[in-house]
C-alpha cells in the first residue's frame, strides 16, 4: 500500500506485520513515536496474539524481551541514545544468549552534554556488544530493514538493531509502501526456536563459562556473526526478489565504477551526498557513493572490493572517538590494509548537513586527515587554552 | 510438636521430592542458600506439577549451580544478568501466557543483593504492573559471591568486608536497612511473605500458597552463610532458628499489604543468642563497646516481636 507516513508509524506499522508477540519499551526521544504506536496498534486490536508491556526502565525494556525471546516467543523494543547506554549490560548479554530480538534504534547523541538531536553516537557506544547492525538511508529502508531484521536475526540466532537516524528519518512523513500482511507472512515464517524455556525438555540457558571454554565460545560467536554476512546478503536479494526493492544487503554503490573520489557513508545522510554528487558529476567531477547498509558485521572484503579503484576515499561519519578521530574511517583503513582516508566529522548533536557545507569539503584539496564539518573557529579560538 | 504422619511429611522429606537442585553444584558446606533454593523450588515444582520456569539473578546461587558444561538444574533454568531477574522473568511469563502454556508458572529469584540494591528497580516494576511472577529473595544479607560486601539489606553493625569495624566505627552503618517485604506490600500485591530454612513446613507452605496465586508474588527467605556470617557449617540450621527466635527475622505473611498471619515464636531468646555464635558480630562483645551499640540490635529484635505480635498468638487475621 502507497500511502503518506511517519517514519516512526511506518516502522511500527512493519514491526507489527512482523507479528511479534511481546512489544516492550521505556519512552525516549526520538524513539517515543514508534513505540507510542506500537502500544496503540496492540491496544486496537490490530496486532493479535501480542502484548505491550510499559516497563519502568531500557534496563527493564531489553531484559523483558530476553525473558521473552528465552521462552520462545518473538520479541521487540526499541530505543535510543542514553537508552541504549543504560541498557548496555543486557545489549552483551541478548548476542551472548543469541536471541534474536530486534531492536530499533532511533539514533541520537549521546549527553553530556545532553542533545536529544540525530548523530551516530549511540549506535557506536554498542558498536562491539555483538548484534547486527543494519543502517536506514530512508523511511522506506527503515520499513524494509524491519521485515528483513527478524528473518536474519532468527536464522542466524542473533539479535539486530535497525538503526535509524532520529528526527530525520523518525520523525519525517514521507512516502512509503507498506507490504501487505500476507505478503510479510510469505517473506517471514513463525517463529521457531530450537532451544527455549521448556519445562518438556528443561534448558539451562545463560550458564557460567569458565577460561577453559571461553575462548571456545566467543570463537565460535565471531565465526556465526562472520557467516551471517551471507545470510544478510542472501536475505536481501530474497527481499529485493519479492518486494522489488533493494533496501537490504551489505552495501548500496551509487556510481562507485569509474569513481577518482568515492564517499562512504551510513544513515540518511547518503541521500543528500547522493544528490551532490550528482550535481558535482554534472560539473564533471567523477565521485561515488558507498553506503554501508551492514555495519555490524563489517563487510570489510566488499568494502575493500568496492574501493579498490579510488583515488581518494572520503568518510563523512555522525561520530567519533574523542582523542583519537573517525571511527567508520579507522574501519575502512583497516578494511584496505592502509591507505589514505580523509575522515568528515558532520551532523554532531542534529547539527545540519548541508550540501553547500559538502560540496566545499569535497572539492577541497587540503590534506587535512580530519575535517570538523561546520565548525564554528571562532569559538574554538576564544575557548581553547592548551593545558600542557 | 504433633506426631509426624507420612502424609504430613513436608516436600524435602519425601522419597520422590523433586529434586530441582540436584547434587554435585558448587556452594560452600553449609550454605543455607543452597538448602533455601532447593526447598523453593522443590515446593514449587510438586505444587503445579512441575509446570515452572525458573530465571535467576547473578549470585552465588547461579555460580555454583550452573558453570558450564555442568548444570544442577532439573527445571527450565534462565540467567540473565544480576539487576535484572524480575524483568526478565516478567518477559518469561508473557510468554508463556501468548504461547498457550498459561499452565507454566514464573519464578524468578536471587540474593539480597541482587533483590534490594541493584534489581529494586525492575522488582517494583514488576510488582506495580502485578505480574505474574513469584520472586524470592535469599538472604543472606551481603554481596557473598563477590567476598561478603555490605549491601543494603546488611544487618546493623555486622562486619562485612566493606564495613570492617575499626576503633569506634562498629560495622555496617545503622541504618534502617531495607526490609524488601515491607517495600513488597507497600506496593498491595496480592502475597508477600517471610520464611525461614529453619522452618521447612512453614517456607513450603507459603511456597505452594504463592505459586497458585496469579499476579506478583514476594517471600523473602533468610538464608544463613557460614563463609560470610563466620560461624561452622554445621550450624547454618542453628543460626537460621536463632535468628527467628530472636525477633530479628519475623515470620508473617501478608496479602495486599497487609499482615494477615504472623508465627509467634516458640520460644524467644535474646537477641546476643543469635549475635554472638557469629564473627560478624564479634566486635559487639569485645570490651568498651559502648551500651547503646550493644542494645542496638536487641531493640530492633523488640520492635519486631511487638510489630508482628510475636510473642502472643500471633497475628491472626482472617
Ligand atoms: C552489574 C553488576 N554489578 C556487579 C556484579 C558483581 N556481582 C556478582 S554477584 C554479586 C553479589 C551478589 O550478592 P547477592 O545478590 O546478595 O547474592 P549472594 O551472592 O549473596 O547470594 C555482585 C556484586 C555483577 N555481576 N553485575
Ligand atoms: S558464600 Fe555463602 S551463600 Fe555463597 S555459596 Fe558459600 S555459603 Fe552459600
Ligand atoms: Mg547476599
Amino acid at each position: 500500500m502507497l500511502y503518506q507516513s511517519e517514519g516512526s508509524q511506518a516502522i511500527a506499522k512493519a514491526v507489527a506485520l512482523c507479528r511479534p508477540k511481546v512489544i516492550c519499551a521505556y519512552p525516549i526521544t526520538p524513539q517515543t513515536h514508534i513505540v507510542e504506536k506500537a502500544g496503540e496498534l496492540v491496544r486496537s486490536g490490530q496486532l493479535d496474539g501480542c502484548e505491550f508491556i510499559n516497563v519502568e526502565s531500557e534496563m527493564a525494556a531489553l531484559s523483558v524481551a530476553i525473558g521473552a525471546q528465552s521462552a520462545g516467543v518473538r520479541s521487540y523494543t526499541a530505543t535510543s541514545s542514553q537508552g541504549v547506554l543504560y541498557m548496555a549490560e543486557a545489549v552483551y548479554n541478548a548476542s551472548g544468549m543469541e536471541l534474536p530480538i530486534v531492536m530499533t534504534l532511533g539514533n541520537r547523541a549521546v549527553g553530556a552534554p545532553i542533545n536529544i538531536w540525530n548523530d551516530h553516537s549511540d549506535a557506536m557506544a554498542v558498536k562491539d556488544a555483538g548484534w547486527i547492525m543494519l543502517f536506514a538511508e530512508t523511511n522506506q529502508e527503515a520499513v524494509d530493514l524491519h521485515i528483513q531484521a527478524f528473518k536474519i536475526a532468527e536464522t542466524v540466532k542473533s539479535p539486530v538493531m535497525v538503526c535509524v537516524d532520529g528526527f530525520i528519518l523518525t520523525h519525517a512523513y514521507d512516502r512509503i509502501d507498506m507490504p501487505s500482511q500476507d505478503e510479510v507472512d510469505a517473506f517471514l515464517p513463525p517463529y521457531n526456536p530450537e532451544t527455549y524455556l521448556d519445562t518438556h525438555d528443561p534448558v539451562a540457558m545463560g550458564a557460567m563459562v569458565s577460561p577453559e571454554y571461553f575462548t571456545e565460545v566467543r570463537y565460535l560467536a565471531h565465526l556465526r556473526k562472520k557467516d551471517s554476512l551471507e545470510v544478510i546478503r542472501r536475505i536481501g536479494n530474497e527481499f529485493a526478489k519479492q518486494f522489488g526493492r533493494d533496501s537490504g544487503g551489505l552495501l548500496h554503490e551509487y556510481n562507485t565504477e569509474n569513481a577518482e573520489t568515492i564517499i562512504v557513508a551510513m544513515g540518511s545522510m547518503v541521500g543528500t551526498i547522493k544528490d551532490l554528487t550528482d550535481e558535482l558529476n554534472a560539473e564533471g567531477e567523477k565521485f561515488g557513493v558507498l553506503s554501508i547498509a551492514s555495519y555490524r558485521p563489517f563487510p570489510a572484503a566488499a568494502v575493500a572490493e568496492s574501493l579498490k579503484n579510488a583515488e581518494k576515499i572520503i568518510v563523512v561519519e555522525k561520530a567519533f572517538a574523542l582523542g583519537v578521530g573517525g571511527i567508520l574511517s579507522a574501519e575502512i583503513r583497516l578494511a584496505l590494509n592502509g591507505g589514505a582516508v580523509v575522515t568528515v566529522v558532520a551532523g554532531l548533536g542534529g547539527r545540519n548537513i548541508t550540501k553547500q557545507m559538502l560540496r566545499e569539503c569535497f572539492l577541497s584539496k587540503t590534506d587535512e586527515e580530519t575535517v570538523f564539518l561546520g565548525l564554528k573557529r571562532d569559538v574554538i579560538s576564544r575557548e581553547y587554552r592548551p593545558n600542557c | 510438636m504433633s506426631e509426624l504422619t507420612l502424609g504430613g511429611r513436608t516436600v524435602q522429606a519425601t522419597s520422590d521430592r523433586p529434586n530441582t537442585l540436584t547434587s554435585g553444584h558448587r556452594a560452600c558446606q553449609g550454605c543455607g542458600e543452597a538448602l533455601g533454593a532447593r526447598c523453593v523450588i522443590d515446593a514449587a515444582h510438586k505444587a503445579v506439577n512441575g509446570k515452572i520456569a525458573v530465571v535467576n539473578a547473578t549470585g552465588c546461587l547461579e555460580v555454583f549451580s550452573c558453570a558450564y558444561p555442568e548444570n544442577s538444574w532439573g527445571v527450565p533454568w534462565l540467567h540473565s544478568l544480576f539487576g535484572n531477574a524480575a524483568a526478565a522473568a516478567t518477559g518469561v511469563a508473557a510468554a508463556m501466557r501468548l504461547s498457550g502454556r498459561e499452565d507454566v508458572r514464573v519464578i524468578a529469584q536471587g540474593g539480597d543483593g541482587g533483590t534490594v540494591d541493584i534489581g529494586m528497580g525492575t522488582l517494583s516494576g514488576m510488582f506495580e504492573r502485578n505480574d505474574d511472577v513469584l520472586y524470592v529473595c535469599y538472604d543472606n544479607q551481603a554481596y557473598m559471591n563477590t567476598g561478603v560486601q555490605r549491601s543494603g539489606a546488611t544487618l546493623a553493625l555486622a562486619r562485612t568486608a566493606t564495613t570492617l569495624p575499626n576503633g569506634s566505627y562498629m560495622g555496617s552503618d545503622r541504618k534502617t536497612g531495607k526490609f524488601m517485604p515491607q517495600i513488597a506490600m507497600a506496593h498491595e500485591i496480592p502475597y508477600t511473605a517471610t520464611a525461614s530454612i529453619s522452618n521447612i513446613p512453614d517456607l513450603e507452605e507459603k511456597i505452594e500458597k504463592a505459586i497458585n496465586i496469579r499476579g506478583a508474588k514476594y517471600v523473602h527467605v533468610h538464608v544463613p552463610c557460614p563463609l560470610g556470617w563466620g560461624y561452622p557449617p554445621s550450624e547454618t540450621i542453628k543460626i537460621a532458628r536463632l535468628a527467628v527466635r530472636s525477633g530479628l527475622f519475623p515470620l508473617f505473611e501478608a496479602e495486599y499489604g497487609k499482615v494477615v498471619k504472623s508465627l509467634p515464636i516458640d520460644e524467644i531468646v535474646p537477641a546476643e543468642a543469635y549475635l554472638k555464635p557469629q564473627r560478624r558480630f564479634a566486635h559487639l562483645f569485645g570490651k568498651n563497646v559502648p551500651r547503646d551499640e550493644a542494645d542496638f540490635l536487641q531493640n530492633i529484635a523488640d520492635s519486631n516481636i511487638r510489630k508482628y505480635g510475636l510473642k502472643s498468638g500471633g497475628i491472626q487475621n482472617d
